[in-house]
This record gives structure tokens, C-alpha cells and sequence, in this order.
């Protein structure tokens, strides 16, 4: 497939750009203004952009799509893996995601991390928050444009490494801002939750070698068929796994809402945006491998079902704003997983793309009630109290119970968030509404278990946003700080204009019977275009209706006061403190896998490696033993037996001669008698012989 | 033509008197006297010998011979064993020789 | 004159001519000491890039070859015979980059008898330099007992304050699996009349289970240097109490003298044992690799907890090793590489901490990343090298080897892999812990202690940092382009798995 007609040649600069853009700030960039700095990474993301953009362009004149080799890589014996640019519908999709998202992001992030390094009193980390931004960028475009597992892999691990970084970026406090090891180790969790999910990756690559030998899309796609249910079901199992940690689903999601410690456009870019999706892609980009196995279909789809209401069960019960919207993420993400893995790869496809244009709105619109929060903190601290000493009183500027009536101090932040709510809770027209009944009639045809789930989860996501909107933006303020909240800056508020215009008429990529983007994503992979079901798409709409309601009924009516429980909790009880605690999976997964591996490591290092093997084993036996060995053969061999030898002799020649010295009495007569006595002796012999 | 035995029985008997001198006497002059004693009791005995195998020229010969080299010997002897002798007696006043004990191991 | 200029023979014995020279400098000269020992060791690693540029990397054979007939007594017939071919070149390069990068982190770190350090570290190059070079039993056995002595002093001398436990532990260890070797040397000798390794190599024949016992008793001194699991215990002493250079150049080079061993000897003279072995291998080298994982996360010294990571480490290459394909062998090699760079640099940069705090306790850091920047993130480069992260070097070797061990013939299983890829999981663990306790966090207590001595904390000077460059440079280009290494072992590899290739089919 070397086509190199038009811009496809271009492809690598999507990679180029970002890594340029970052080693120019690395260089150069302690140089420049914050301005300056925050210009150039804009720069590098948007050429990124402008790349893909030239990409669709010429797919939509050869949608058959082209592959670019720029070097090759790792080449063993019959292995050979290059790094090869994929241009075709799916990728450019992806990379028009990211890159359009990413920059309205970077934008953004100029004007909140402005403020956020002065909060954090620490204005160098400015120019690192770029870097970090846009090696995330190049990492994301070698992910969603590599053409085979294992580039994929290369951007699937360093997109990890970014989220590492970036969730630790301010890794010597908390999200309090109190030093602390909480954020590094919220960034630690991330990095380790997906590098268990890379190694299901990397098994059902190694698996995709042996079997197919080859791990570039096209060769494996082109043979699978030929392959073992057996294999096919492990390799989608494998793959599954990494799914699973990367798109944050059932057992490894635990890692995105402590995500949230890292800056907001970080949590709305990587945490919700792109990252997270890189699952989806994945489940999308195998589909020739999923489409063989209906088992491995009705996994999967479980498994996002599942995912998708476990998680907003959790949000329900959240007060950090961030937390409610992680958790609303993983719910999500569930719903593109159910879909991908029910074959409905377009409706996952354009989930994944409204989600992203509504989730990283409603993130970027909390960082701007953040921050505003963060402003009526400070402006209360410098003006309120000028007795210059006061105690530091920890202030939670994410939490949803000292907000309340935010929407007359921010009221652009106010509508930007109903925008991104209600295409979240899934209302007509929104962007949300279409993907998410595309989801839904699709299960209702496939999978009618996960149909029912997945509604049920709907019902949750317009519940939990309903609550969340109500104790944000209305009622009274319950802490001073909200009530000195300050409007963000045009900077921040700008990109978000643009996400929400996309919010609202995102529904027009893919609507029912026009299909655009089903058509687009045709040329890649075998999909077809779903029917619209007017009956789901009411029953939808309805409980999303009737669950903003109960939400009104429960926090708006009465508006909950300072320091008053949740009142959910007084009518779902023990459940709500589930919900609450997150269903205590962290701490079961504490007890059962970090704490038992931590004491074995230590009983293996202390007890079995130093005491026993290196203390007893050596010391003991094989020193001791030697020495033990060397004092047996020096004392009872040597000194026993050896020396007493000699010593035996010694004595009883002196002990003998002690004896025959009494001969020598010195007369010369006695000496004369016994010669004779000799002679005659002899003589005596010789004659009786 | 005196009969063989007859010199050999006084060779015994002077070779016994000169044992005999040796183990008993304490005076060193009579011990050195008592052993040329048993020298010329030797001779004698080779001298007979002699005589008895005349016939055999080379055993003639040798018996004779031999006496030569004793009576050579014994004169040797003489003046060495006098001359300690007189050393010895310098030194102890004495040449008695059980006061001669300094080889007593 | 003519046998001096051979490549071979100058790239091992140049050093000497530096000893040479320093044994003409007063020892006060420190200075003049260090720039002489830090010349011969550039020269040297000149010399070697000369030999490489001559070096035919399509050529599977041995190369560059100085064949000299030496002792012939009794039958006997042993050579002086050094050559390089695509198994032992790379290591080779390995060993004469490394030097002038140890010495230069010596520059402050060592200030007592400077003139004896250095003469016993470049006789220490000639040695290694001879252990990768040399084709004859006899003269590897030489070279290969004569690299203790200048450790044995290294470690005994400039070590820590348990140095000469430390000491006497790595020699006798050693020595210890040495004598079987030589028993193992002896009787190839006696039996096949010639000490020559390609000549044993073409002749063969030797029944399988006389096989079995020599490849035993190779492998037990070559187990030992490795180190394999469970011989593994004079290692953390040997690291903690070396001198930083020593660390450098025992994780760096010495390992591999026995990875190396293996490679060379035991598959090459012992196919059919080797096969046998396998299994057995694998299982030791797995439970290397997991074990090393588990008891480095557990380290409360930093040194100790890079140490450990060898064993788990060095696991990955015997895995790769005896997988006995070509993906496996040729990953373990590079993974050699990689580990010497790696772990090199992990070393060097404790030591730089350790040279301006004087403690290795990973609980008194914290939050070094903010006070020295050029410093932690180097470090994190290193560390996700390390770990394994695509587009570093740790990774093309890791995966290549875990790639070959999942489809290895020899082992029949994909077991060994599938326990080994949690290694993975496991090194991001220990490495992660690593890095969050001193660099990320809140300040540690060291930097007020450091004040309280009157210093302060600094980052990174130019020294360091080009003591580190070079590393990085390899690092980042085995990533990602890792294509000429893999060239210059692929064909030797090809021709070492022939025999293999006749034993397993396929």
C-alpha cells in the first residue's frame, strides 16, 4: 500500500511537529515568556492539526489510504517491525481528534497553568507543563498512526509515561497543594495499573507473531481468519487486558480518578479526551481479529457494560468535581467499549469523538470553577484577613460542598458547563444524544443484557450530572470562597466556545441516515450503518428527563446547606456510602494485591535473600562450614593425627634411648666385656650353624 | 714333630689370660700389656697355620704376612695408647680406668 | 613489532603501555594521572572503533584473528589466539566505551592513591578486553582469572567500609566456579588435542552425556559471574562496597563475562546439552528475573536496589539466551548492551549523590527533582530505560528476548514468557519506587542535613554531564534505531543456531 500521492509523505510531520516543538522549548525555551513558551507548543500541535487535516484531505480524494516507512526498527530473524506511518480513515480520524482537541487544550492551558504555577508558588514548571504537553501529542499520533501492534505499542506505553508526568506534575504536594507524596503516588498508580495492562498487550502480540508472524495490521488482519478459535480468543483476551488498563475499565480502572491529581487540561486532554479512548482505537483497529470470535464480543461488550455502570454508580456519590467527571469517564468509556466490542465500531468510533469534544469541555469548565475558587481563596487571603500570619486553613477548591450559586460569579463557566452536561446527560440534539443512541440501539439489536445495563448507566450519567450542575452553579454559595469566585480569562474561556459549538452540533458527523462517518470509517474496517430506533431513543431520552428531575427534586428544591450530609443518603443508606468510598475497591485492591506484594518482597529481600541466603545460607554454611572444615582438618586431623605421628616417634626414640643410656657407664671394662660378649655370641652362632 | 693343637691350645691360653687381663685389671698399663698379650696369641695361632698349610705357598705367604701387619699394628698402637696414656695420667694422677667414666652417657 | 600492530592485540594490550607511563608519574600528580589513565582508556576505545571499521559484519566468522602457536608440551597444543566475531564485538565496544566513562567519574570521587587506582582499572580493561577476545580455553581461562585480581583490589582498596568482606566474597565466589571450569578446559583439551574453540567447535562429537558434565561445569562459573539465581549473593556486597567505577564496570562489563561465557562456550561446544538444559535454564532465569524484581522493591538502599535489578535483569538475557532462536539470542546480546548501559548510568548517578550527600538510604531523598532538575531528569530517562519503555533501549532487548522465549522450541512453552512479561510489570514497581522516593515528594531531609555540613545540594556539573552523554546517546539510539546493532550480531547468531536449528527443526 505505498502510496505516496498528494500529502500522505507528509504523514511523520504529525509526530515531528510536537517533538520539534518540545526540544525548542527544552532549549531554548527558559529564554522566552510564558507567553512565548506557550505559543510554541500551541504552534507544534496545531501544525500537527494542520497535518491531519491535509491527511483527511487526501483520503477524501484516496480513501484507500496510504503507509509511509520512515526507518525501520527492530529487524530479528523472521521479525521485522518498522517504524511505518498508516494513513487511512480510522487513524486520521484519531489524529484529528487529537491534534484539533489537543490544541484547543494547549490553548487553554496557557492561561490556567498562568495561574496555576503562581498558586503553587513554583513559576519554572511552566515551560515543563509544555514539554510534557507535546511529547503527550507526538506519543498520541505514534499510537493512533502506527501501522503495526507494536509502533501502536510504542505511543500505547509512551502515552503512559506522559500521563505518569503529567498526573505527578506538581509531585511534591497533594491536590491540596500540602507536600505530600499523594500525587506521585497517584501518578505512580497510573503508570503501574497500565503497565499491567501492557502486559496483556504484549502477550497477545507475542502470540500475534508466532501465529501470524507479524504484528503489521494488514499481514495479521490478512490471515486471521485462517487461525484457531483457541488463539483468536486469547489474543482478543490479551488484548482485552490491555484495553483495560488503558481505557480504564473492570479490574483496572482505579488508576483515572487518581488521575485527577494531575492539572486539569492534563485530566481533560489525556484523562478524558484521547488517552482513555486509545482502548477504544485499539478494540477498533482489531476488529478484523474480534469480528472472529463472538465469545470475545460478548466479553468485551460485558465488560464495558459493567464498566459503564459500576463507575457511575461511584460518581453518584462523588463530591470532587473532578472525581464525579473522572468517574463519568470510565462510564463512558464503558459505553465505547461495550460498542467497539459489540462490533458497532462506528457507533464507538462516534462516541469516542463526541465524548471527547464534551467531556474535555465539561473538564476544561471545571478547571475554570477551580481556579475561580482558587481566586476567591486568594482574593479572600490578601483582602479578608490582612493580620499577615494566619493560619493556612486547608481549602478544597474542587470540592462540590463548598461551591454553590457559582453561576452569577461565572457565568460564561455557567453555560459552557450546561453546554457539555446536557450533551452529556444525552438530550436532543446534543452531540451526546446521537453516539450514545447509536450505542444503545445497537446493543438492543446484539447484546439485549448489555442494552439494559448501558440504560440503566444512562439514566445514572444524566442523574449525577443533574446533581453536580445543582450543587455547582445553584442555590447559595456554602463557603466564602464561592462567593468571592472570580470569571476565568478570554484565554481559557475562548478554546471552550469552540468545544462547546462542537458539543452541540457534533450529532451532524453521524446522523442517522446520513451516516457520515460510518461511511468514512467504511473504507478501514468492515462496518455497516446502524438503524436509528425511535423506541430507545425515547425510552433514553425519557429517564435522562426523569433523572434531572429527581436530581432537581433531591439538591435543588431544597439547596443543600454548609456542612449538610448528602441527602441521597439518607434514602439509599449503606449503599450511598458504597458509592461514597468508591465501593472500597482501592482498599480491597490494597489489602489483597500491594500490601500482600509488598510483604513478600520484603520477606523475600529481608528474610529469604539477606537473612536466610545471605546471612545464614552463606555466612552460616558455606562460610562457617569452610571454617568449620579448615578448624576440623587443624585440629583433629592435623594436631590429632599428623602431628602426634611424629610426635609418637620422637618420644619413643628418646624413651628408648633413655633406656640404653644406662649402657654407657663410661668403664672402659664393661665397654671390652660386651665386645667379647659380642665374639663369643658370633662366634657361638657360626659354630652351631 | 710337635703335634698342631699344641700351639694352638697356648695360643688360647694366652689369648684367654689376655681377656681375662682386659676385663679384670683397673690399671691401663697392665690392660695395654694384656692386650698385646691376645695381638701375640693371634700371631701364633697365624704362625701355626702357616706351618700346617706349607704346602699351600700362598697361604704361607699370607699367614706370615699377616703377622707382620699385626706386630706393625700393635707397635702403632703402642705408641699412641702410651701416649694417651701418659696424657691421661697428666691430667688425673691416675691411670686407673674406672676413674676414666666421662663417656657416661 | 608486526604482532603489536594487529588490531586484537593493540585494542587489549594498549592499556598496559598506559600503566607504563603511569608508573613514570610521581603519585602527587594526581591530575596528570587522571588525563593520562582517561587518554589511554579514549585511545583504546579509538583503537576499537578502528578494529570495527575493519570489521565485516555480513561475515559470520571469526575476524581480525592473531593465531600464534605457544605452549606444546606433552601433546598439549595451546595458542595464543585472539579473535572477534559478531558474538563478542559489540561487548568488546561495550568494554572500551564504559572505561574512559568510569574513569571520568572518578575524577573527584577518587582522591586516595589515585596512581594505583588507575593502573589496576586499566589492567582491569586488558583483562576483559582478552575475556571477549580470546579463542583459546587456555588463554580465556588466563584473562578470565586475571580481571579478579584488579577487582579483588578495586573493591578491597577505594570500597566501602565493608569492603573487604565484600572482597574476598566476589574472589572466592568466583574463583570457586572457575576450578570447575578448568577441570571442564582441561579435559577438552587432553581429549580433543586442541584448546582452540573454533577448532572444538568444527570437531565436535563429544557424547551427549560427557556433554551434559562439561556444560555443568562451565556453566557453574559462568552461573556465578552472571549472577544466576541463587548464586546471586556476592553480588549486592561486591556493588555496594565497590568504588562507583567499579560498580560501572562490574555491572557493566564483568556480568556479561559470564552471559558471554555461556553464549561462547556452553551453546557453541555443548549443542546438544544445551538444548537439554534449557528448561532448567529458563526456570532459573525466571525466577531471576521475578525474585530480582521483588527483592529490589524492597531495598531501603539505593545501590543494593540497582544491584538486585541485575539479577532480574540478567535473568531477561539467560532467558533470551537459551529461548535458542534467533530472536532470543539476539535480544539477549543487545540486552547485554543495553544493561551495560542502563545500569551503568544508574550507577554513576548514585554515585554522583552519593559523592555530595555521603548516604544511599532511598528514605532520606525526596523531591530531588525540584533542587536538581538536570539531574532527575536524566535520571528518569535512565530509569524508564531501565523499566523498559518503547523507544529506549531497555525495550528492543526485553521484548526481542521475551518475543523468542514465547515462541522458543527449546522450552516448548510460552510459560517462561508469560511469568517473565510480569517482570516487566514488576521492574516499573521497583524502578517507579525508586525514582518517586528521591526525586519526586516533598524535600527530604538530606538537603537540610547536606546545609547543616555547609554545603549545598547542586545539580549536575559539566563533568557529570558528559560523563553521562555518551550513554545517553546509546540509549536513545538503540531505541530507536537499533537496526546496525542487530546487523553486527545477526549473521554470528545465524551460524551459532545452525546446530540448533538441526536438534530442534525448523
Amino acid at each position: 500500500m505505498e502510496n505516496t500521492q498528494l500529502f500522505f509523505n507528509f504523514v511523520p510531520w504529525i509526530v515531528f511537529f510536537p517533538v520539534l516543538g518540545l526540544l525548542l522549548n527544552l532549549t531554548i525555551g527558559k529564554k522566552l515568556s510564558e507567553n512565548g513558551i506557550g505559543a510554541i507548543a500551541v504552534l507544534a500541535s496545531a501544525s500537527a492539526f494542520v497535518v491531519a487535516v491535509l491527511q483527511a484531505y487526501s483520503l477524501s480524494i484516496h480513501p484507500e489510504g496510504a503507509s509511509i516507512l520512515v526507518a525501520e526498527w527492530i529487524h530479528v530473524g523472521d521479525l521485522a517491525i518498522d517504524w511505518t506511518f498508516r494513513v487511512d480513515t480510522l487513524s486520521v480520524t484519531m489524529m484529528l481528534v487529537v491534534s484539533g482537541v489537543g490544541t484547543l487544550i494547549h490553548i487553554y492551558a496557557i492561561g490556567y497553568m498562568h495561574e496555576d504555577v503562581r498558586f503553587h508558588n513554583d513559576e519554572g514548571r511552566f515551560k515543563r507543563f509544555f514539554v510534557f504537553l507535546n511529547l503527550f501529542i507526538a506519543m498520541m499520533m505514534v499510537l493512533v498512526s502506527g501501522d503495526s501492534y507494536m509502533m501502536l505499542f510504542v505511543g500505547w506505553e509512551g502515552v503512559g509515561l506522559c500521563s505518569f508526568l503529567l498526573i505527578g506534575f506538581w509531585y511534591d504536594f497533594d491536590t491540596l497543594g500540602r507536600p505530600s507524596f499523594a500525587n506521585s503516588n497517584a501518578a505512580k498508580k497510573a503508570f503501574i495499573t497500565n503497565r499491567i495492562g501492557d502486559f496483556g498487550f504484549l502477550l497477545a502480540a507475542f502470540m500475534m507473531f508466532w501465529q501470524f508472524k507479524s504484528t503489521n495490521f494488514d499481514n495479521v488482519f490478512a490471515v486471521v481468519a485462517n487461525a484457531e478459535p483457541w488463539v483468536i480468543l486469547w489474543i482478543t483476551i490479551f488484548i482485552l487486558v490491555g484495553v483495560a488498563g488503558k481505557s480504564a475499565q473492570i479490574p483496572l480502572y482505579i488508576w483515572l480518578p487518581d488521575a485527577m491529581a494531575g492539572p486539569t487540561p492534563v485530566s481533560a486532554l489525556i484523562h478524558a479526551a484521547t488517552m482513555v479512548t486509545a482502548g477504544v482505537y485499539l478494540v477498533t483497529r482489531s476488529a478484523p481479529i474480534f469480528m472472529l470470535s463472538h465469545d470475545a464480543q460478548y466479553i468485551v461488550a460485558t465488560v464495558g457494560a459493567l464498566t459503564a455502570i459500576f463507575a457511575a454508580t461511584i460518581a453518584v456519590g462523588q463530591y470532587d468535581i473532578k472525581k464525579v467527571l473522572a468517574y463519568s469517564t470510565i462510564s463512558q468509556l464503558g459505553f465505547m467499549v461495550a460498542a467497539v466490542g459489540m462490533g458497532a465500531f462506528a457507533a464507538g468510533m462516534f462516541h469516542l469523538i463526541t465524548h471527547a469534544f464534551f467531556k474535555a469541555l465539561l473538564f476544561l469548565s471545571a478547571g475554570s470553577v477551580i481556579l475561580g475558587m482558587e481566586r476567591g481563596h486568594h482574593h479572600l487571603a490578601h483582602h479578608g484577613h490582612h493580620g499577615g500570619k494566619h493560619d493556612e486553613e486547608v481549602f478544597d477548591p474542587g470540592d462540590m460542598r463548598n461551591m454553590g450559586g457559582l453561576r452569577k460569579q461565572m457565568p460564561v463557566t455557567f453555560w459552557l458547563y450546561m453546554v457539555g452536561t446536557v450533551a452529556l446527560a444525552g438530550l436532543f440534539p446534543f452531540a451526546g444524544f446521537w453516539s450514545k443512541d447509536e450505542i444503545l440501539a445497537d446493543a438492543f439489536l446484539e447484546f439485549p443484557h448489555v442494552y439494559w445495563i448501558l440504560t440503566g448507566a444512562a439514566f445514572l450519567t444524566a442523574f449525577y450530572m443533574g446533581r453536580q450542575v445543582w450543587m455547582v452553579f445553584f442555590g447559595k454559595p456554602r463557603h466564602e470562597v464561592a462567593a468571592h469566585a472570580e470569571e476565568s480569562p478570554l484565554i481559557m474561556t475562548a478554546p471552550l466556545m469552540v468545544l462547546a459549538a462542537l458539543s452541540v452540533f457534533g450529532g451532524a458527523l453521524n446522523l442517522p441516515g446520513v451516516h457520515t462517518l460510518t461511511v468514512w470509517l467504511e473504507h478501514t474496517i468492515d462496518i455497516h450503518p446502524g438503524e436509528f430506533n425511535m423506541q430507545v431513543a425515547l425510552i433514553s431520552t425519557a429517564l435522562a428527563l426523569f433523572a434531572i428531575f429527581l436530581s432537581w427534586l433531591l439538591y435543588m428544591r431544597k439547596p443543600l446547606t454548609t456542612g449538610q450530609p448528602d441527602p441521597l443518603k439518607r434514602i439509599l443508606g449503606f449503599a450511598f456510602t458504597g458509592m461514597e468510598n468508591k465501593w472500597f475497591v482501592d482498599e480491597a485492591y490494597k489489602f489483597v494485591f500491594i500490601d500482600r506484594y509488598t510483604d513478600l518482597a520484603k520477606f523475600f529481600a529481608q528474610t529469604v535473600d539477606w537473612d536466610f541466603w545471605h546471612e545464614w545460607f552463606h555466612n552460616s554454611v558455606i562460610a562457617a562450614g569452610f571454617v568449620g572444615l579448615t578448624k576440623f582438618l587443624a585440629n583433629p586431623i592435623d594436631l590429632g593425627i599428623v602431628d602426634n605421628i611424629s610426635k609418637i616417634l620422637a618420644r619413643s626414640i628418646q624413651y628408648s634411648s633413655e633406656n640404653f643410656r644406662k649402657v654407657q657407664n663410661g668403664f672402659v671394662r664393661s665397654y671390652a666385656l660386651s665386645v667379647m660378649l659380642g665374639v663369643v655370641a658370633i662366634i657361638g652362632y657360626l659354630l652351631i650353624k | 714333630m710337635i703335634p698342631v693343637n699344641y700351639y694352638l691350645t697356648l695360643s688360647v691360653v694366652l689369648f684367654s689370660m689376655g681377656a681375662l687381663g682386659v676385663l679384670i685389671r683397673r690399671n691401663s698399663l697392665v690392660v695395654f700389656m694384656s692386650i698385646e698379650l691376645m695381638l701375640n696369641a693371634g700371631n701364633l695361632a697365624f704362625v701355626t697355620f702357616a706351618k700346617m698349610h706349607a704346602a699351600n705357598l700362598a697361604a704361607v705367604h699370607n699367614g706370615q704376612i699377616f703377622v707382620f701387619f699385626v706386630m706393625t699394628v700393635a707397635a702403632a698402637e703402642v705408641a699412641v695408647g702410651l701416649a694417651l696414656i701418659v696424657l691421661i695420667f697428666r691430667k688425673k694422677q691416675s691411670i686407673d680406668l674406672d676413674q676414666l667414666t666421662h663417656l657416661k652417657g | 613489532m608486526n604482532f603489536l600492530l594487529e588490531p586484537l592485540n593493540l585494542v587489549t594490550f594498549f592499556p598496559l603501555l598506559g600503566v607504563l607511563v603511569l608508573l613514570f608519574i610521581k603519585s602527587e600528580a594526581k591530575n596528570t594521572i587522571r588525563w593520562v589513565a582517561l587518554g589511554t582508556a579514549l585511545v583504546n576505545f579509538g583503537i576499537s572503533l578502528w578494529a570495527l571499521s575493519m570489521f565485516n559484519s555480513s561475515n559470520p566468522d571469526l575476524q581480525l584473528a592473531s593465531q600464534y602457536s605457544w605452549i606444546q608440551v606433552a601433546g598439549w597444543n595451546i595458542q595464543y589466539y585472539l579473535a572477534v566475531d559478531g558474538l563478542s564485538i559489540l561487548l568488546v565496544l561495550l568494554t572500551t566505551f564504559l572505561t574512559p566513562i568510569a574513569i571520568l567519574s572518578t575524577w573527584t570521587a577518587i582522591e586516595d592513591r589515585v596512581k594505583d587506582f588507575m593502573v589496576f582499572f586499566l589492567m582491569l580493561e586488558v583483562g576483559m578486553l582478552g575475556v571477549f577476545l580470546a579463542q583459546d580455553l587456555f588463554l580465556f581461562y588466563i584473562f578470565w582469572e586475571f580481571t579478579l585480581i584488579p577487582m579483588y583490589f578495586l573493591i578491597g582498596i577505594w570500597g566501602g567500609p565493608n569492603r573487604l568482606y565484600a572482597a574476598v566474597k566476589f574472589f572466592l565466589y568466583t574463583m570457586a566456579g572457575s576450578i570447575l571450569m578448568l577441570l571442564a578446559i582441561l579435559w577438552l583439551g587432553v581429549n580433543q588435542g586442541t584448546f582452540s574453540v573454533p577448532e572444538l567447535v568444527l570437531k565436535g562429537g563429544i557424547p551427549a552425556d560427557v556433554q551434559l558434565w562439561l556444560f555443568i561445569a562451565f556453566a557453574a562459573a559462568f552461573a556465578i559471574k552472571v549472577p544466576m539465581w541463587p548464586l546471586h549473593s556476592w553480588l549486592p556486597d561486591a556493588h555496594v562496597e565497590a568504588p562507583t567505577a567499579g560498580s560501572v564496570i562490574l555491572a557493566g562489563v564483568l556480568l556479561k563475562m559470564g552471559t558471554y561465557g555461556f553464549l561462547r562456550f556452553n551453546l557453541q561446544l555443548f549443542p546438544e546439552a544445551a538444548v537439554k538444559a534449557a528448561p532448567t535454564i529458563a526456570v532459573l532465569a525466571v525466577i531471576g528475573i521475578l525474585y530480582g524484581a521483588a527483592v529490589s522493591y524492597s531495598q531501603k538502599d539505593v545501590k543494593k536496589l540497582v544491584a538486585y535489578s541485575s539479577v532480574s535483569h540478567l535473568g531477561f538475557v539467560m532467558l533470551g539466551m537459551f529461548a535458542l532462536n534467533a530472536q532470543g539470542i539476539e535480544g539477549a546480546i543487545l540486552q547485554m548492551i543495553n544493561h551495560g548501559l542502563s545500569t551503568g548510568a544508574l550507577f554513576l548517578m548514585v554515585g554522583m549523590i552519593y559523592e555530595q550527600t555521603h548516604t544511599r538510604e532511598i528514605a532520606v531523598y525526596g523531591g530531588l527533582w525540584k533542587i536538581t532538575p538536570i539531574y532527575g531528569s536524566l535520571m528518569l530517562i535512565v530509569a524508564l530505560s531501565s523499566m523498559g519503555l518503547p523507544g529506549l533501549n531497555g525495550f528492543v532487548g526485553e521484548f526481542t528476548i521475551l518475543l523468542g522465549a514465547f515462541g522458543s522450541k527449546a522450552f516448548g512453552t510460552p510459560i517462561y514468557a508469560i511469568l517473565s512479561a510480569i517482570g516487566v510489570i514488576l521492574a516499573a514497581i521497583y524502578i517507579l519506587y525508586m525514582f518517586q522516593k528521591m526525586f519526586l515528594g516533598p524535600v527530604g531531609k538530606i538537603v537540610e542535613e547536606v546545609k547543616h555540613h555547609g554545603h549545598e545540594l547542586r545539580d549536575l556539573n559539566a563533568r557529570e554531564i558528559i560523563t553521562l552523554l555518551p550513554l545517553l546517546v546509546f540509549i536513545f539510539w538503540i531505541g530507536l534505531y537499533p537496526a546496525p546493532f542487530f546487523n553486527l550480531i545477526a549473521p554470528a547468531v545465524d551460524k551459532l543456531l545452525i546446530p540448533f536449528r538441526a536438534i530442534l527443526g525448523g
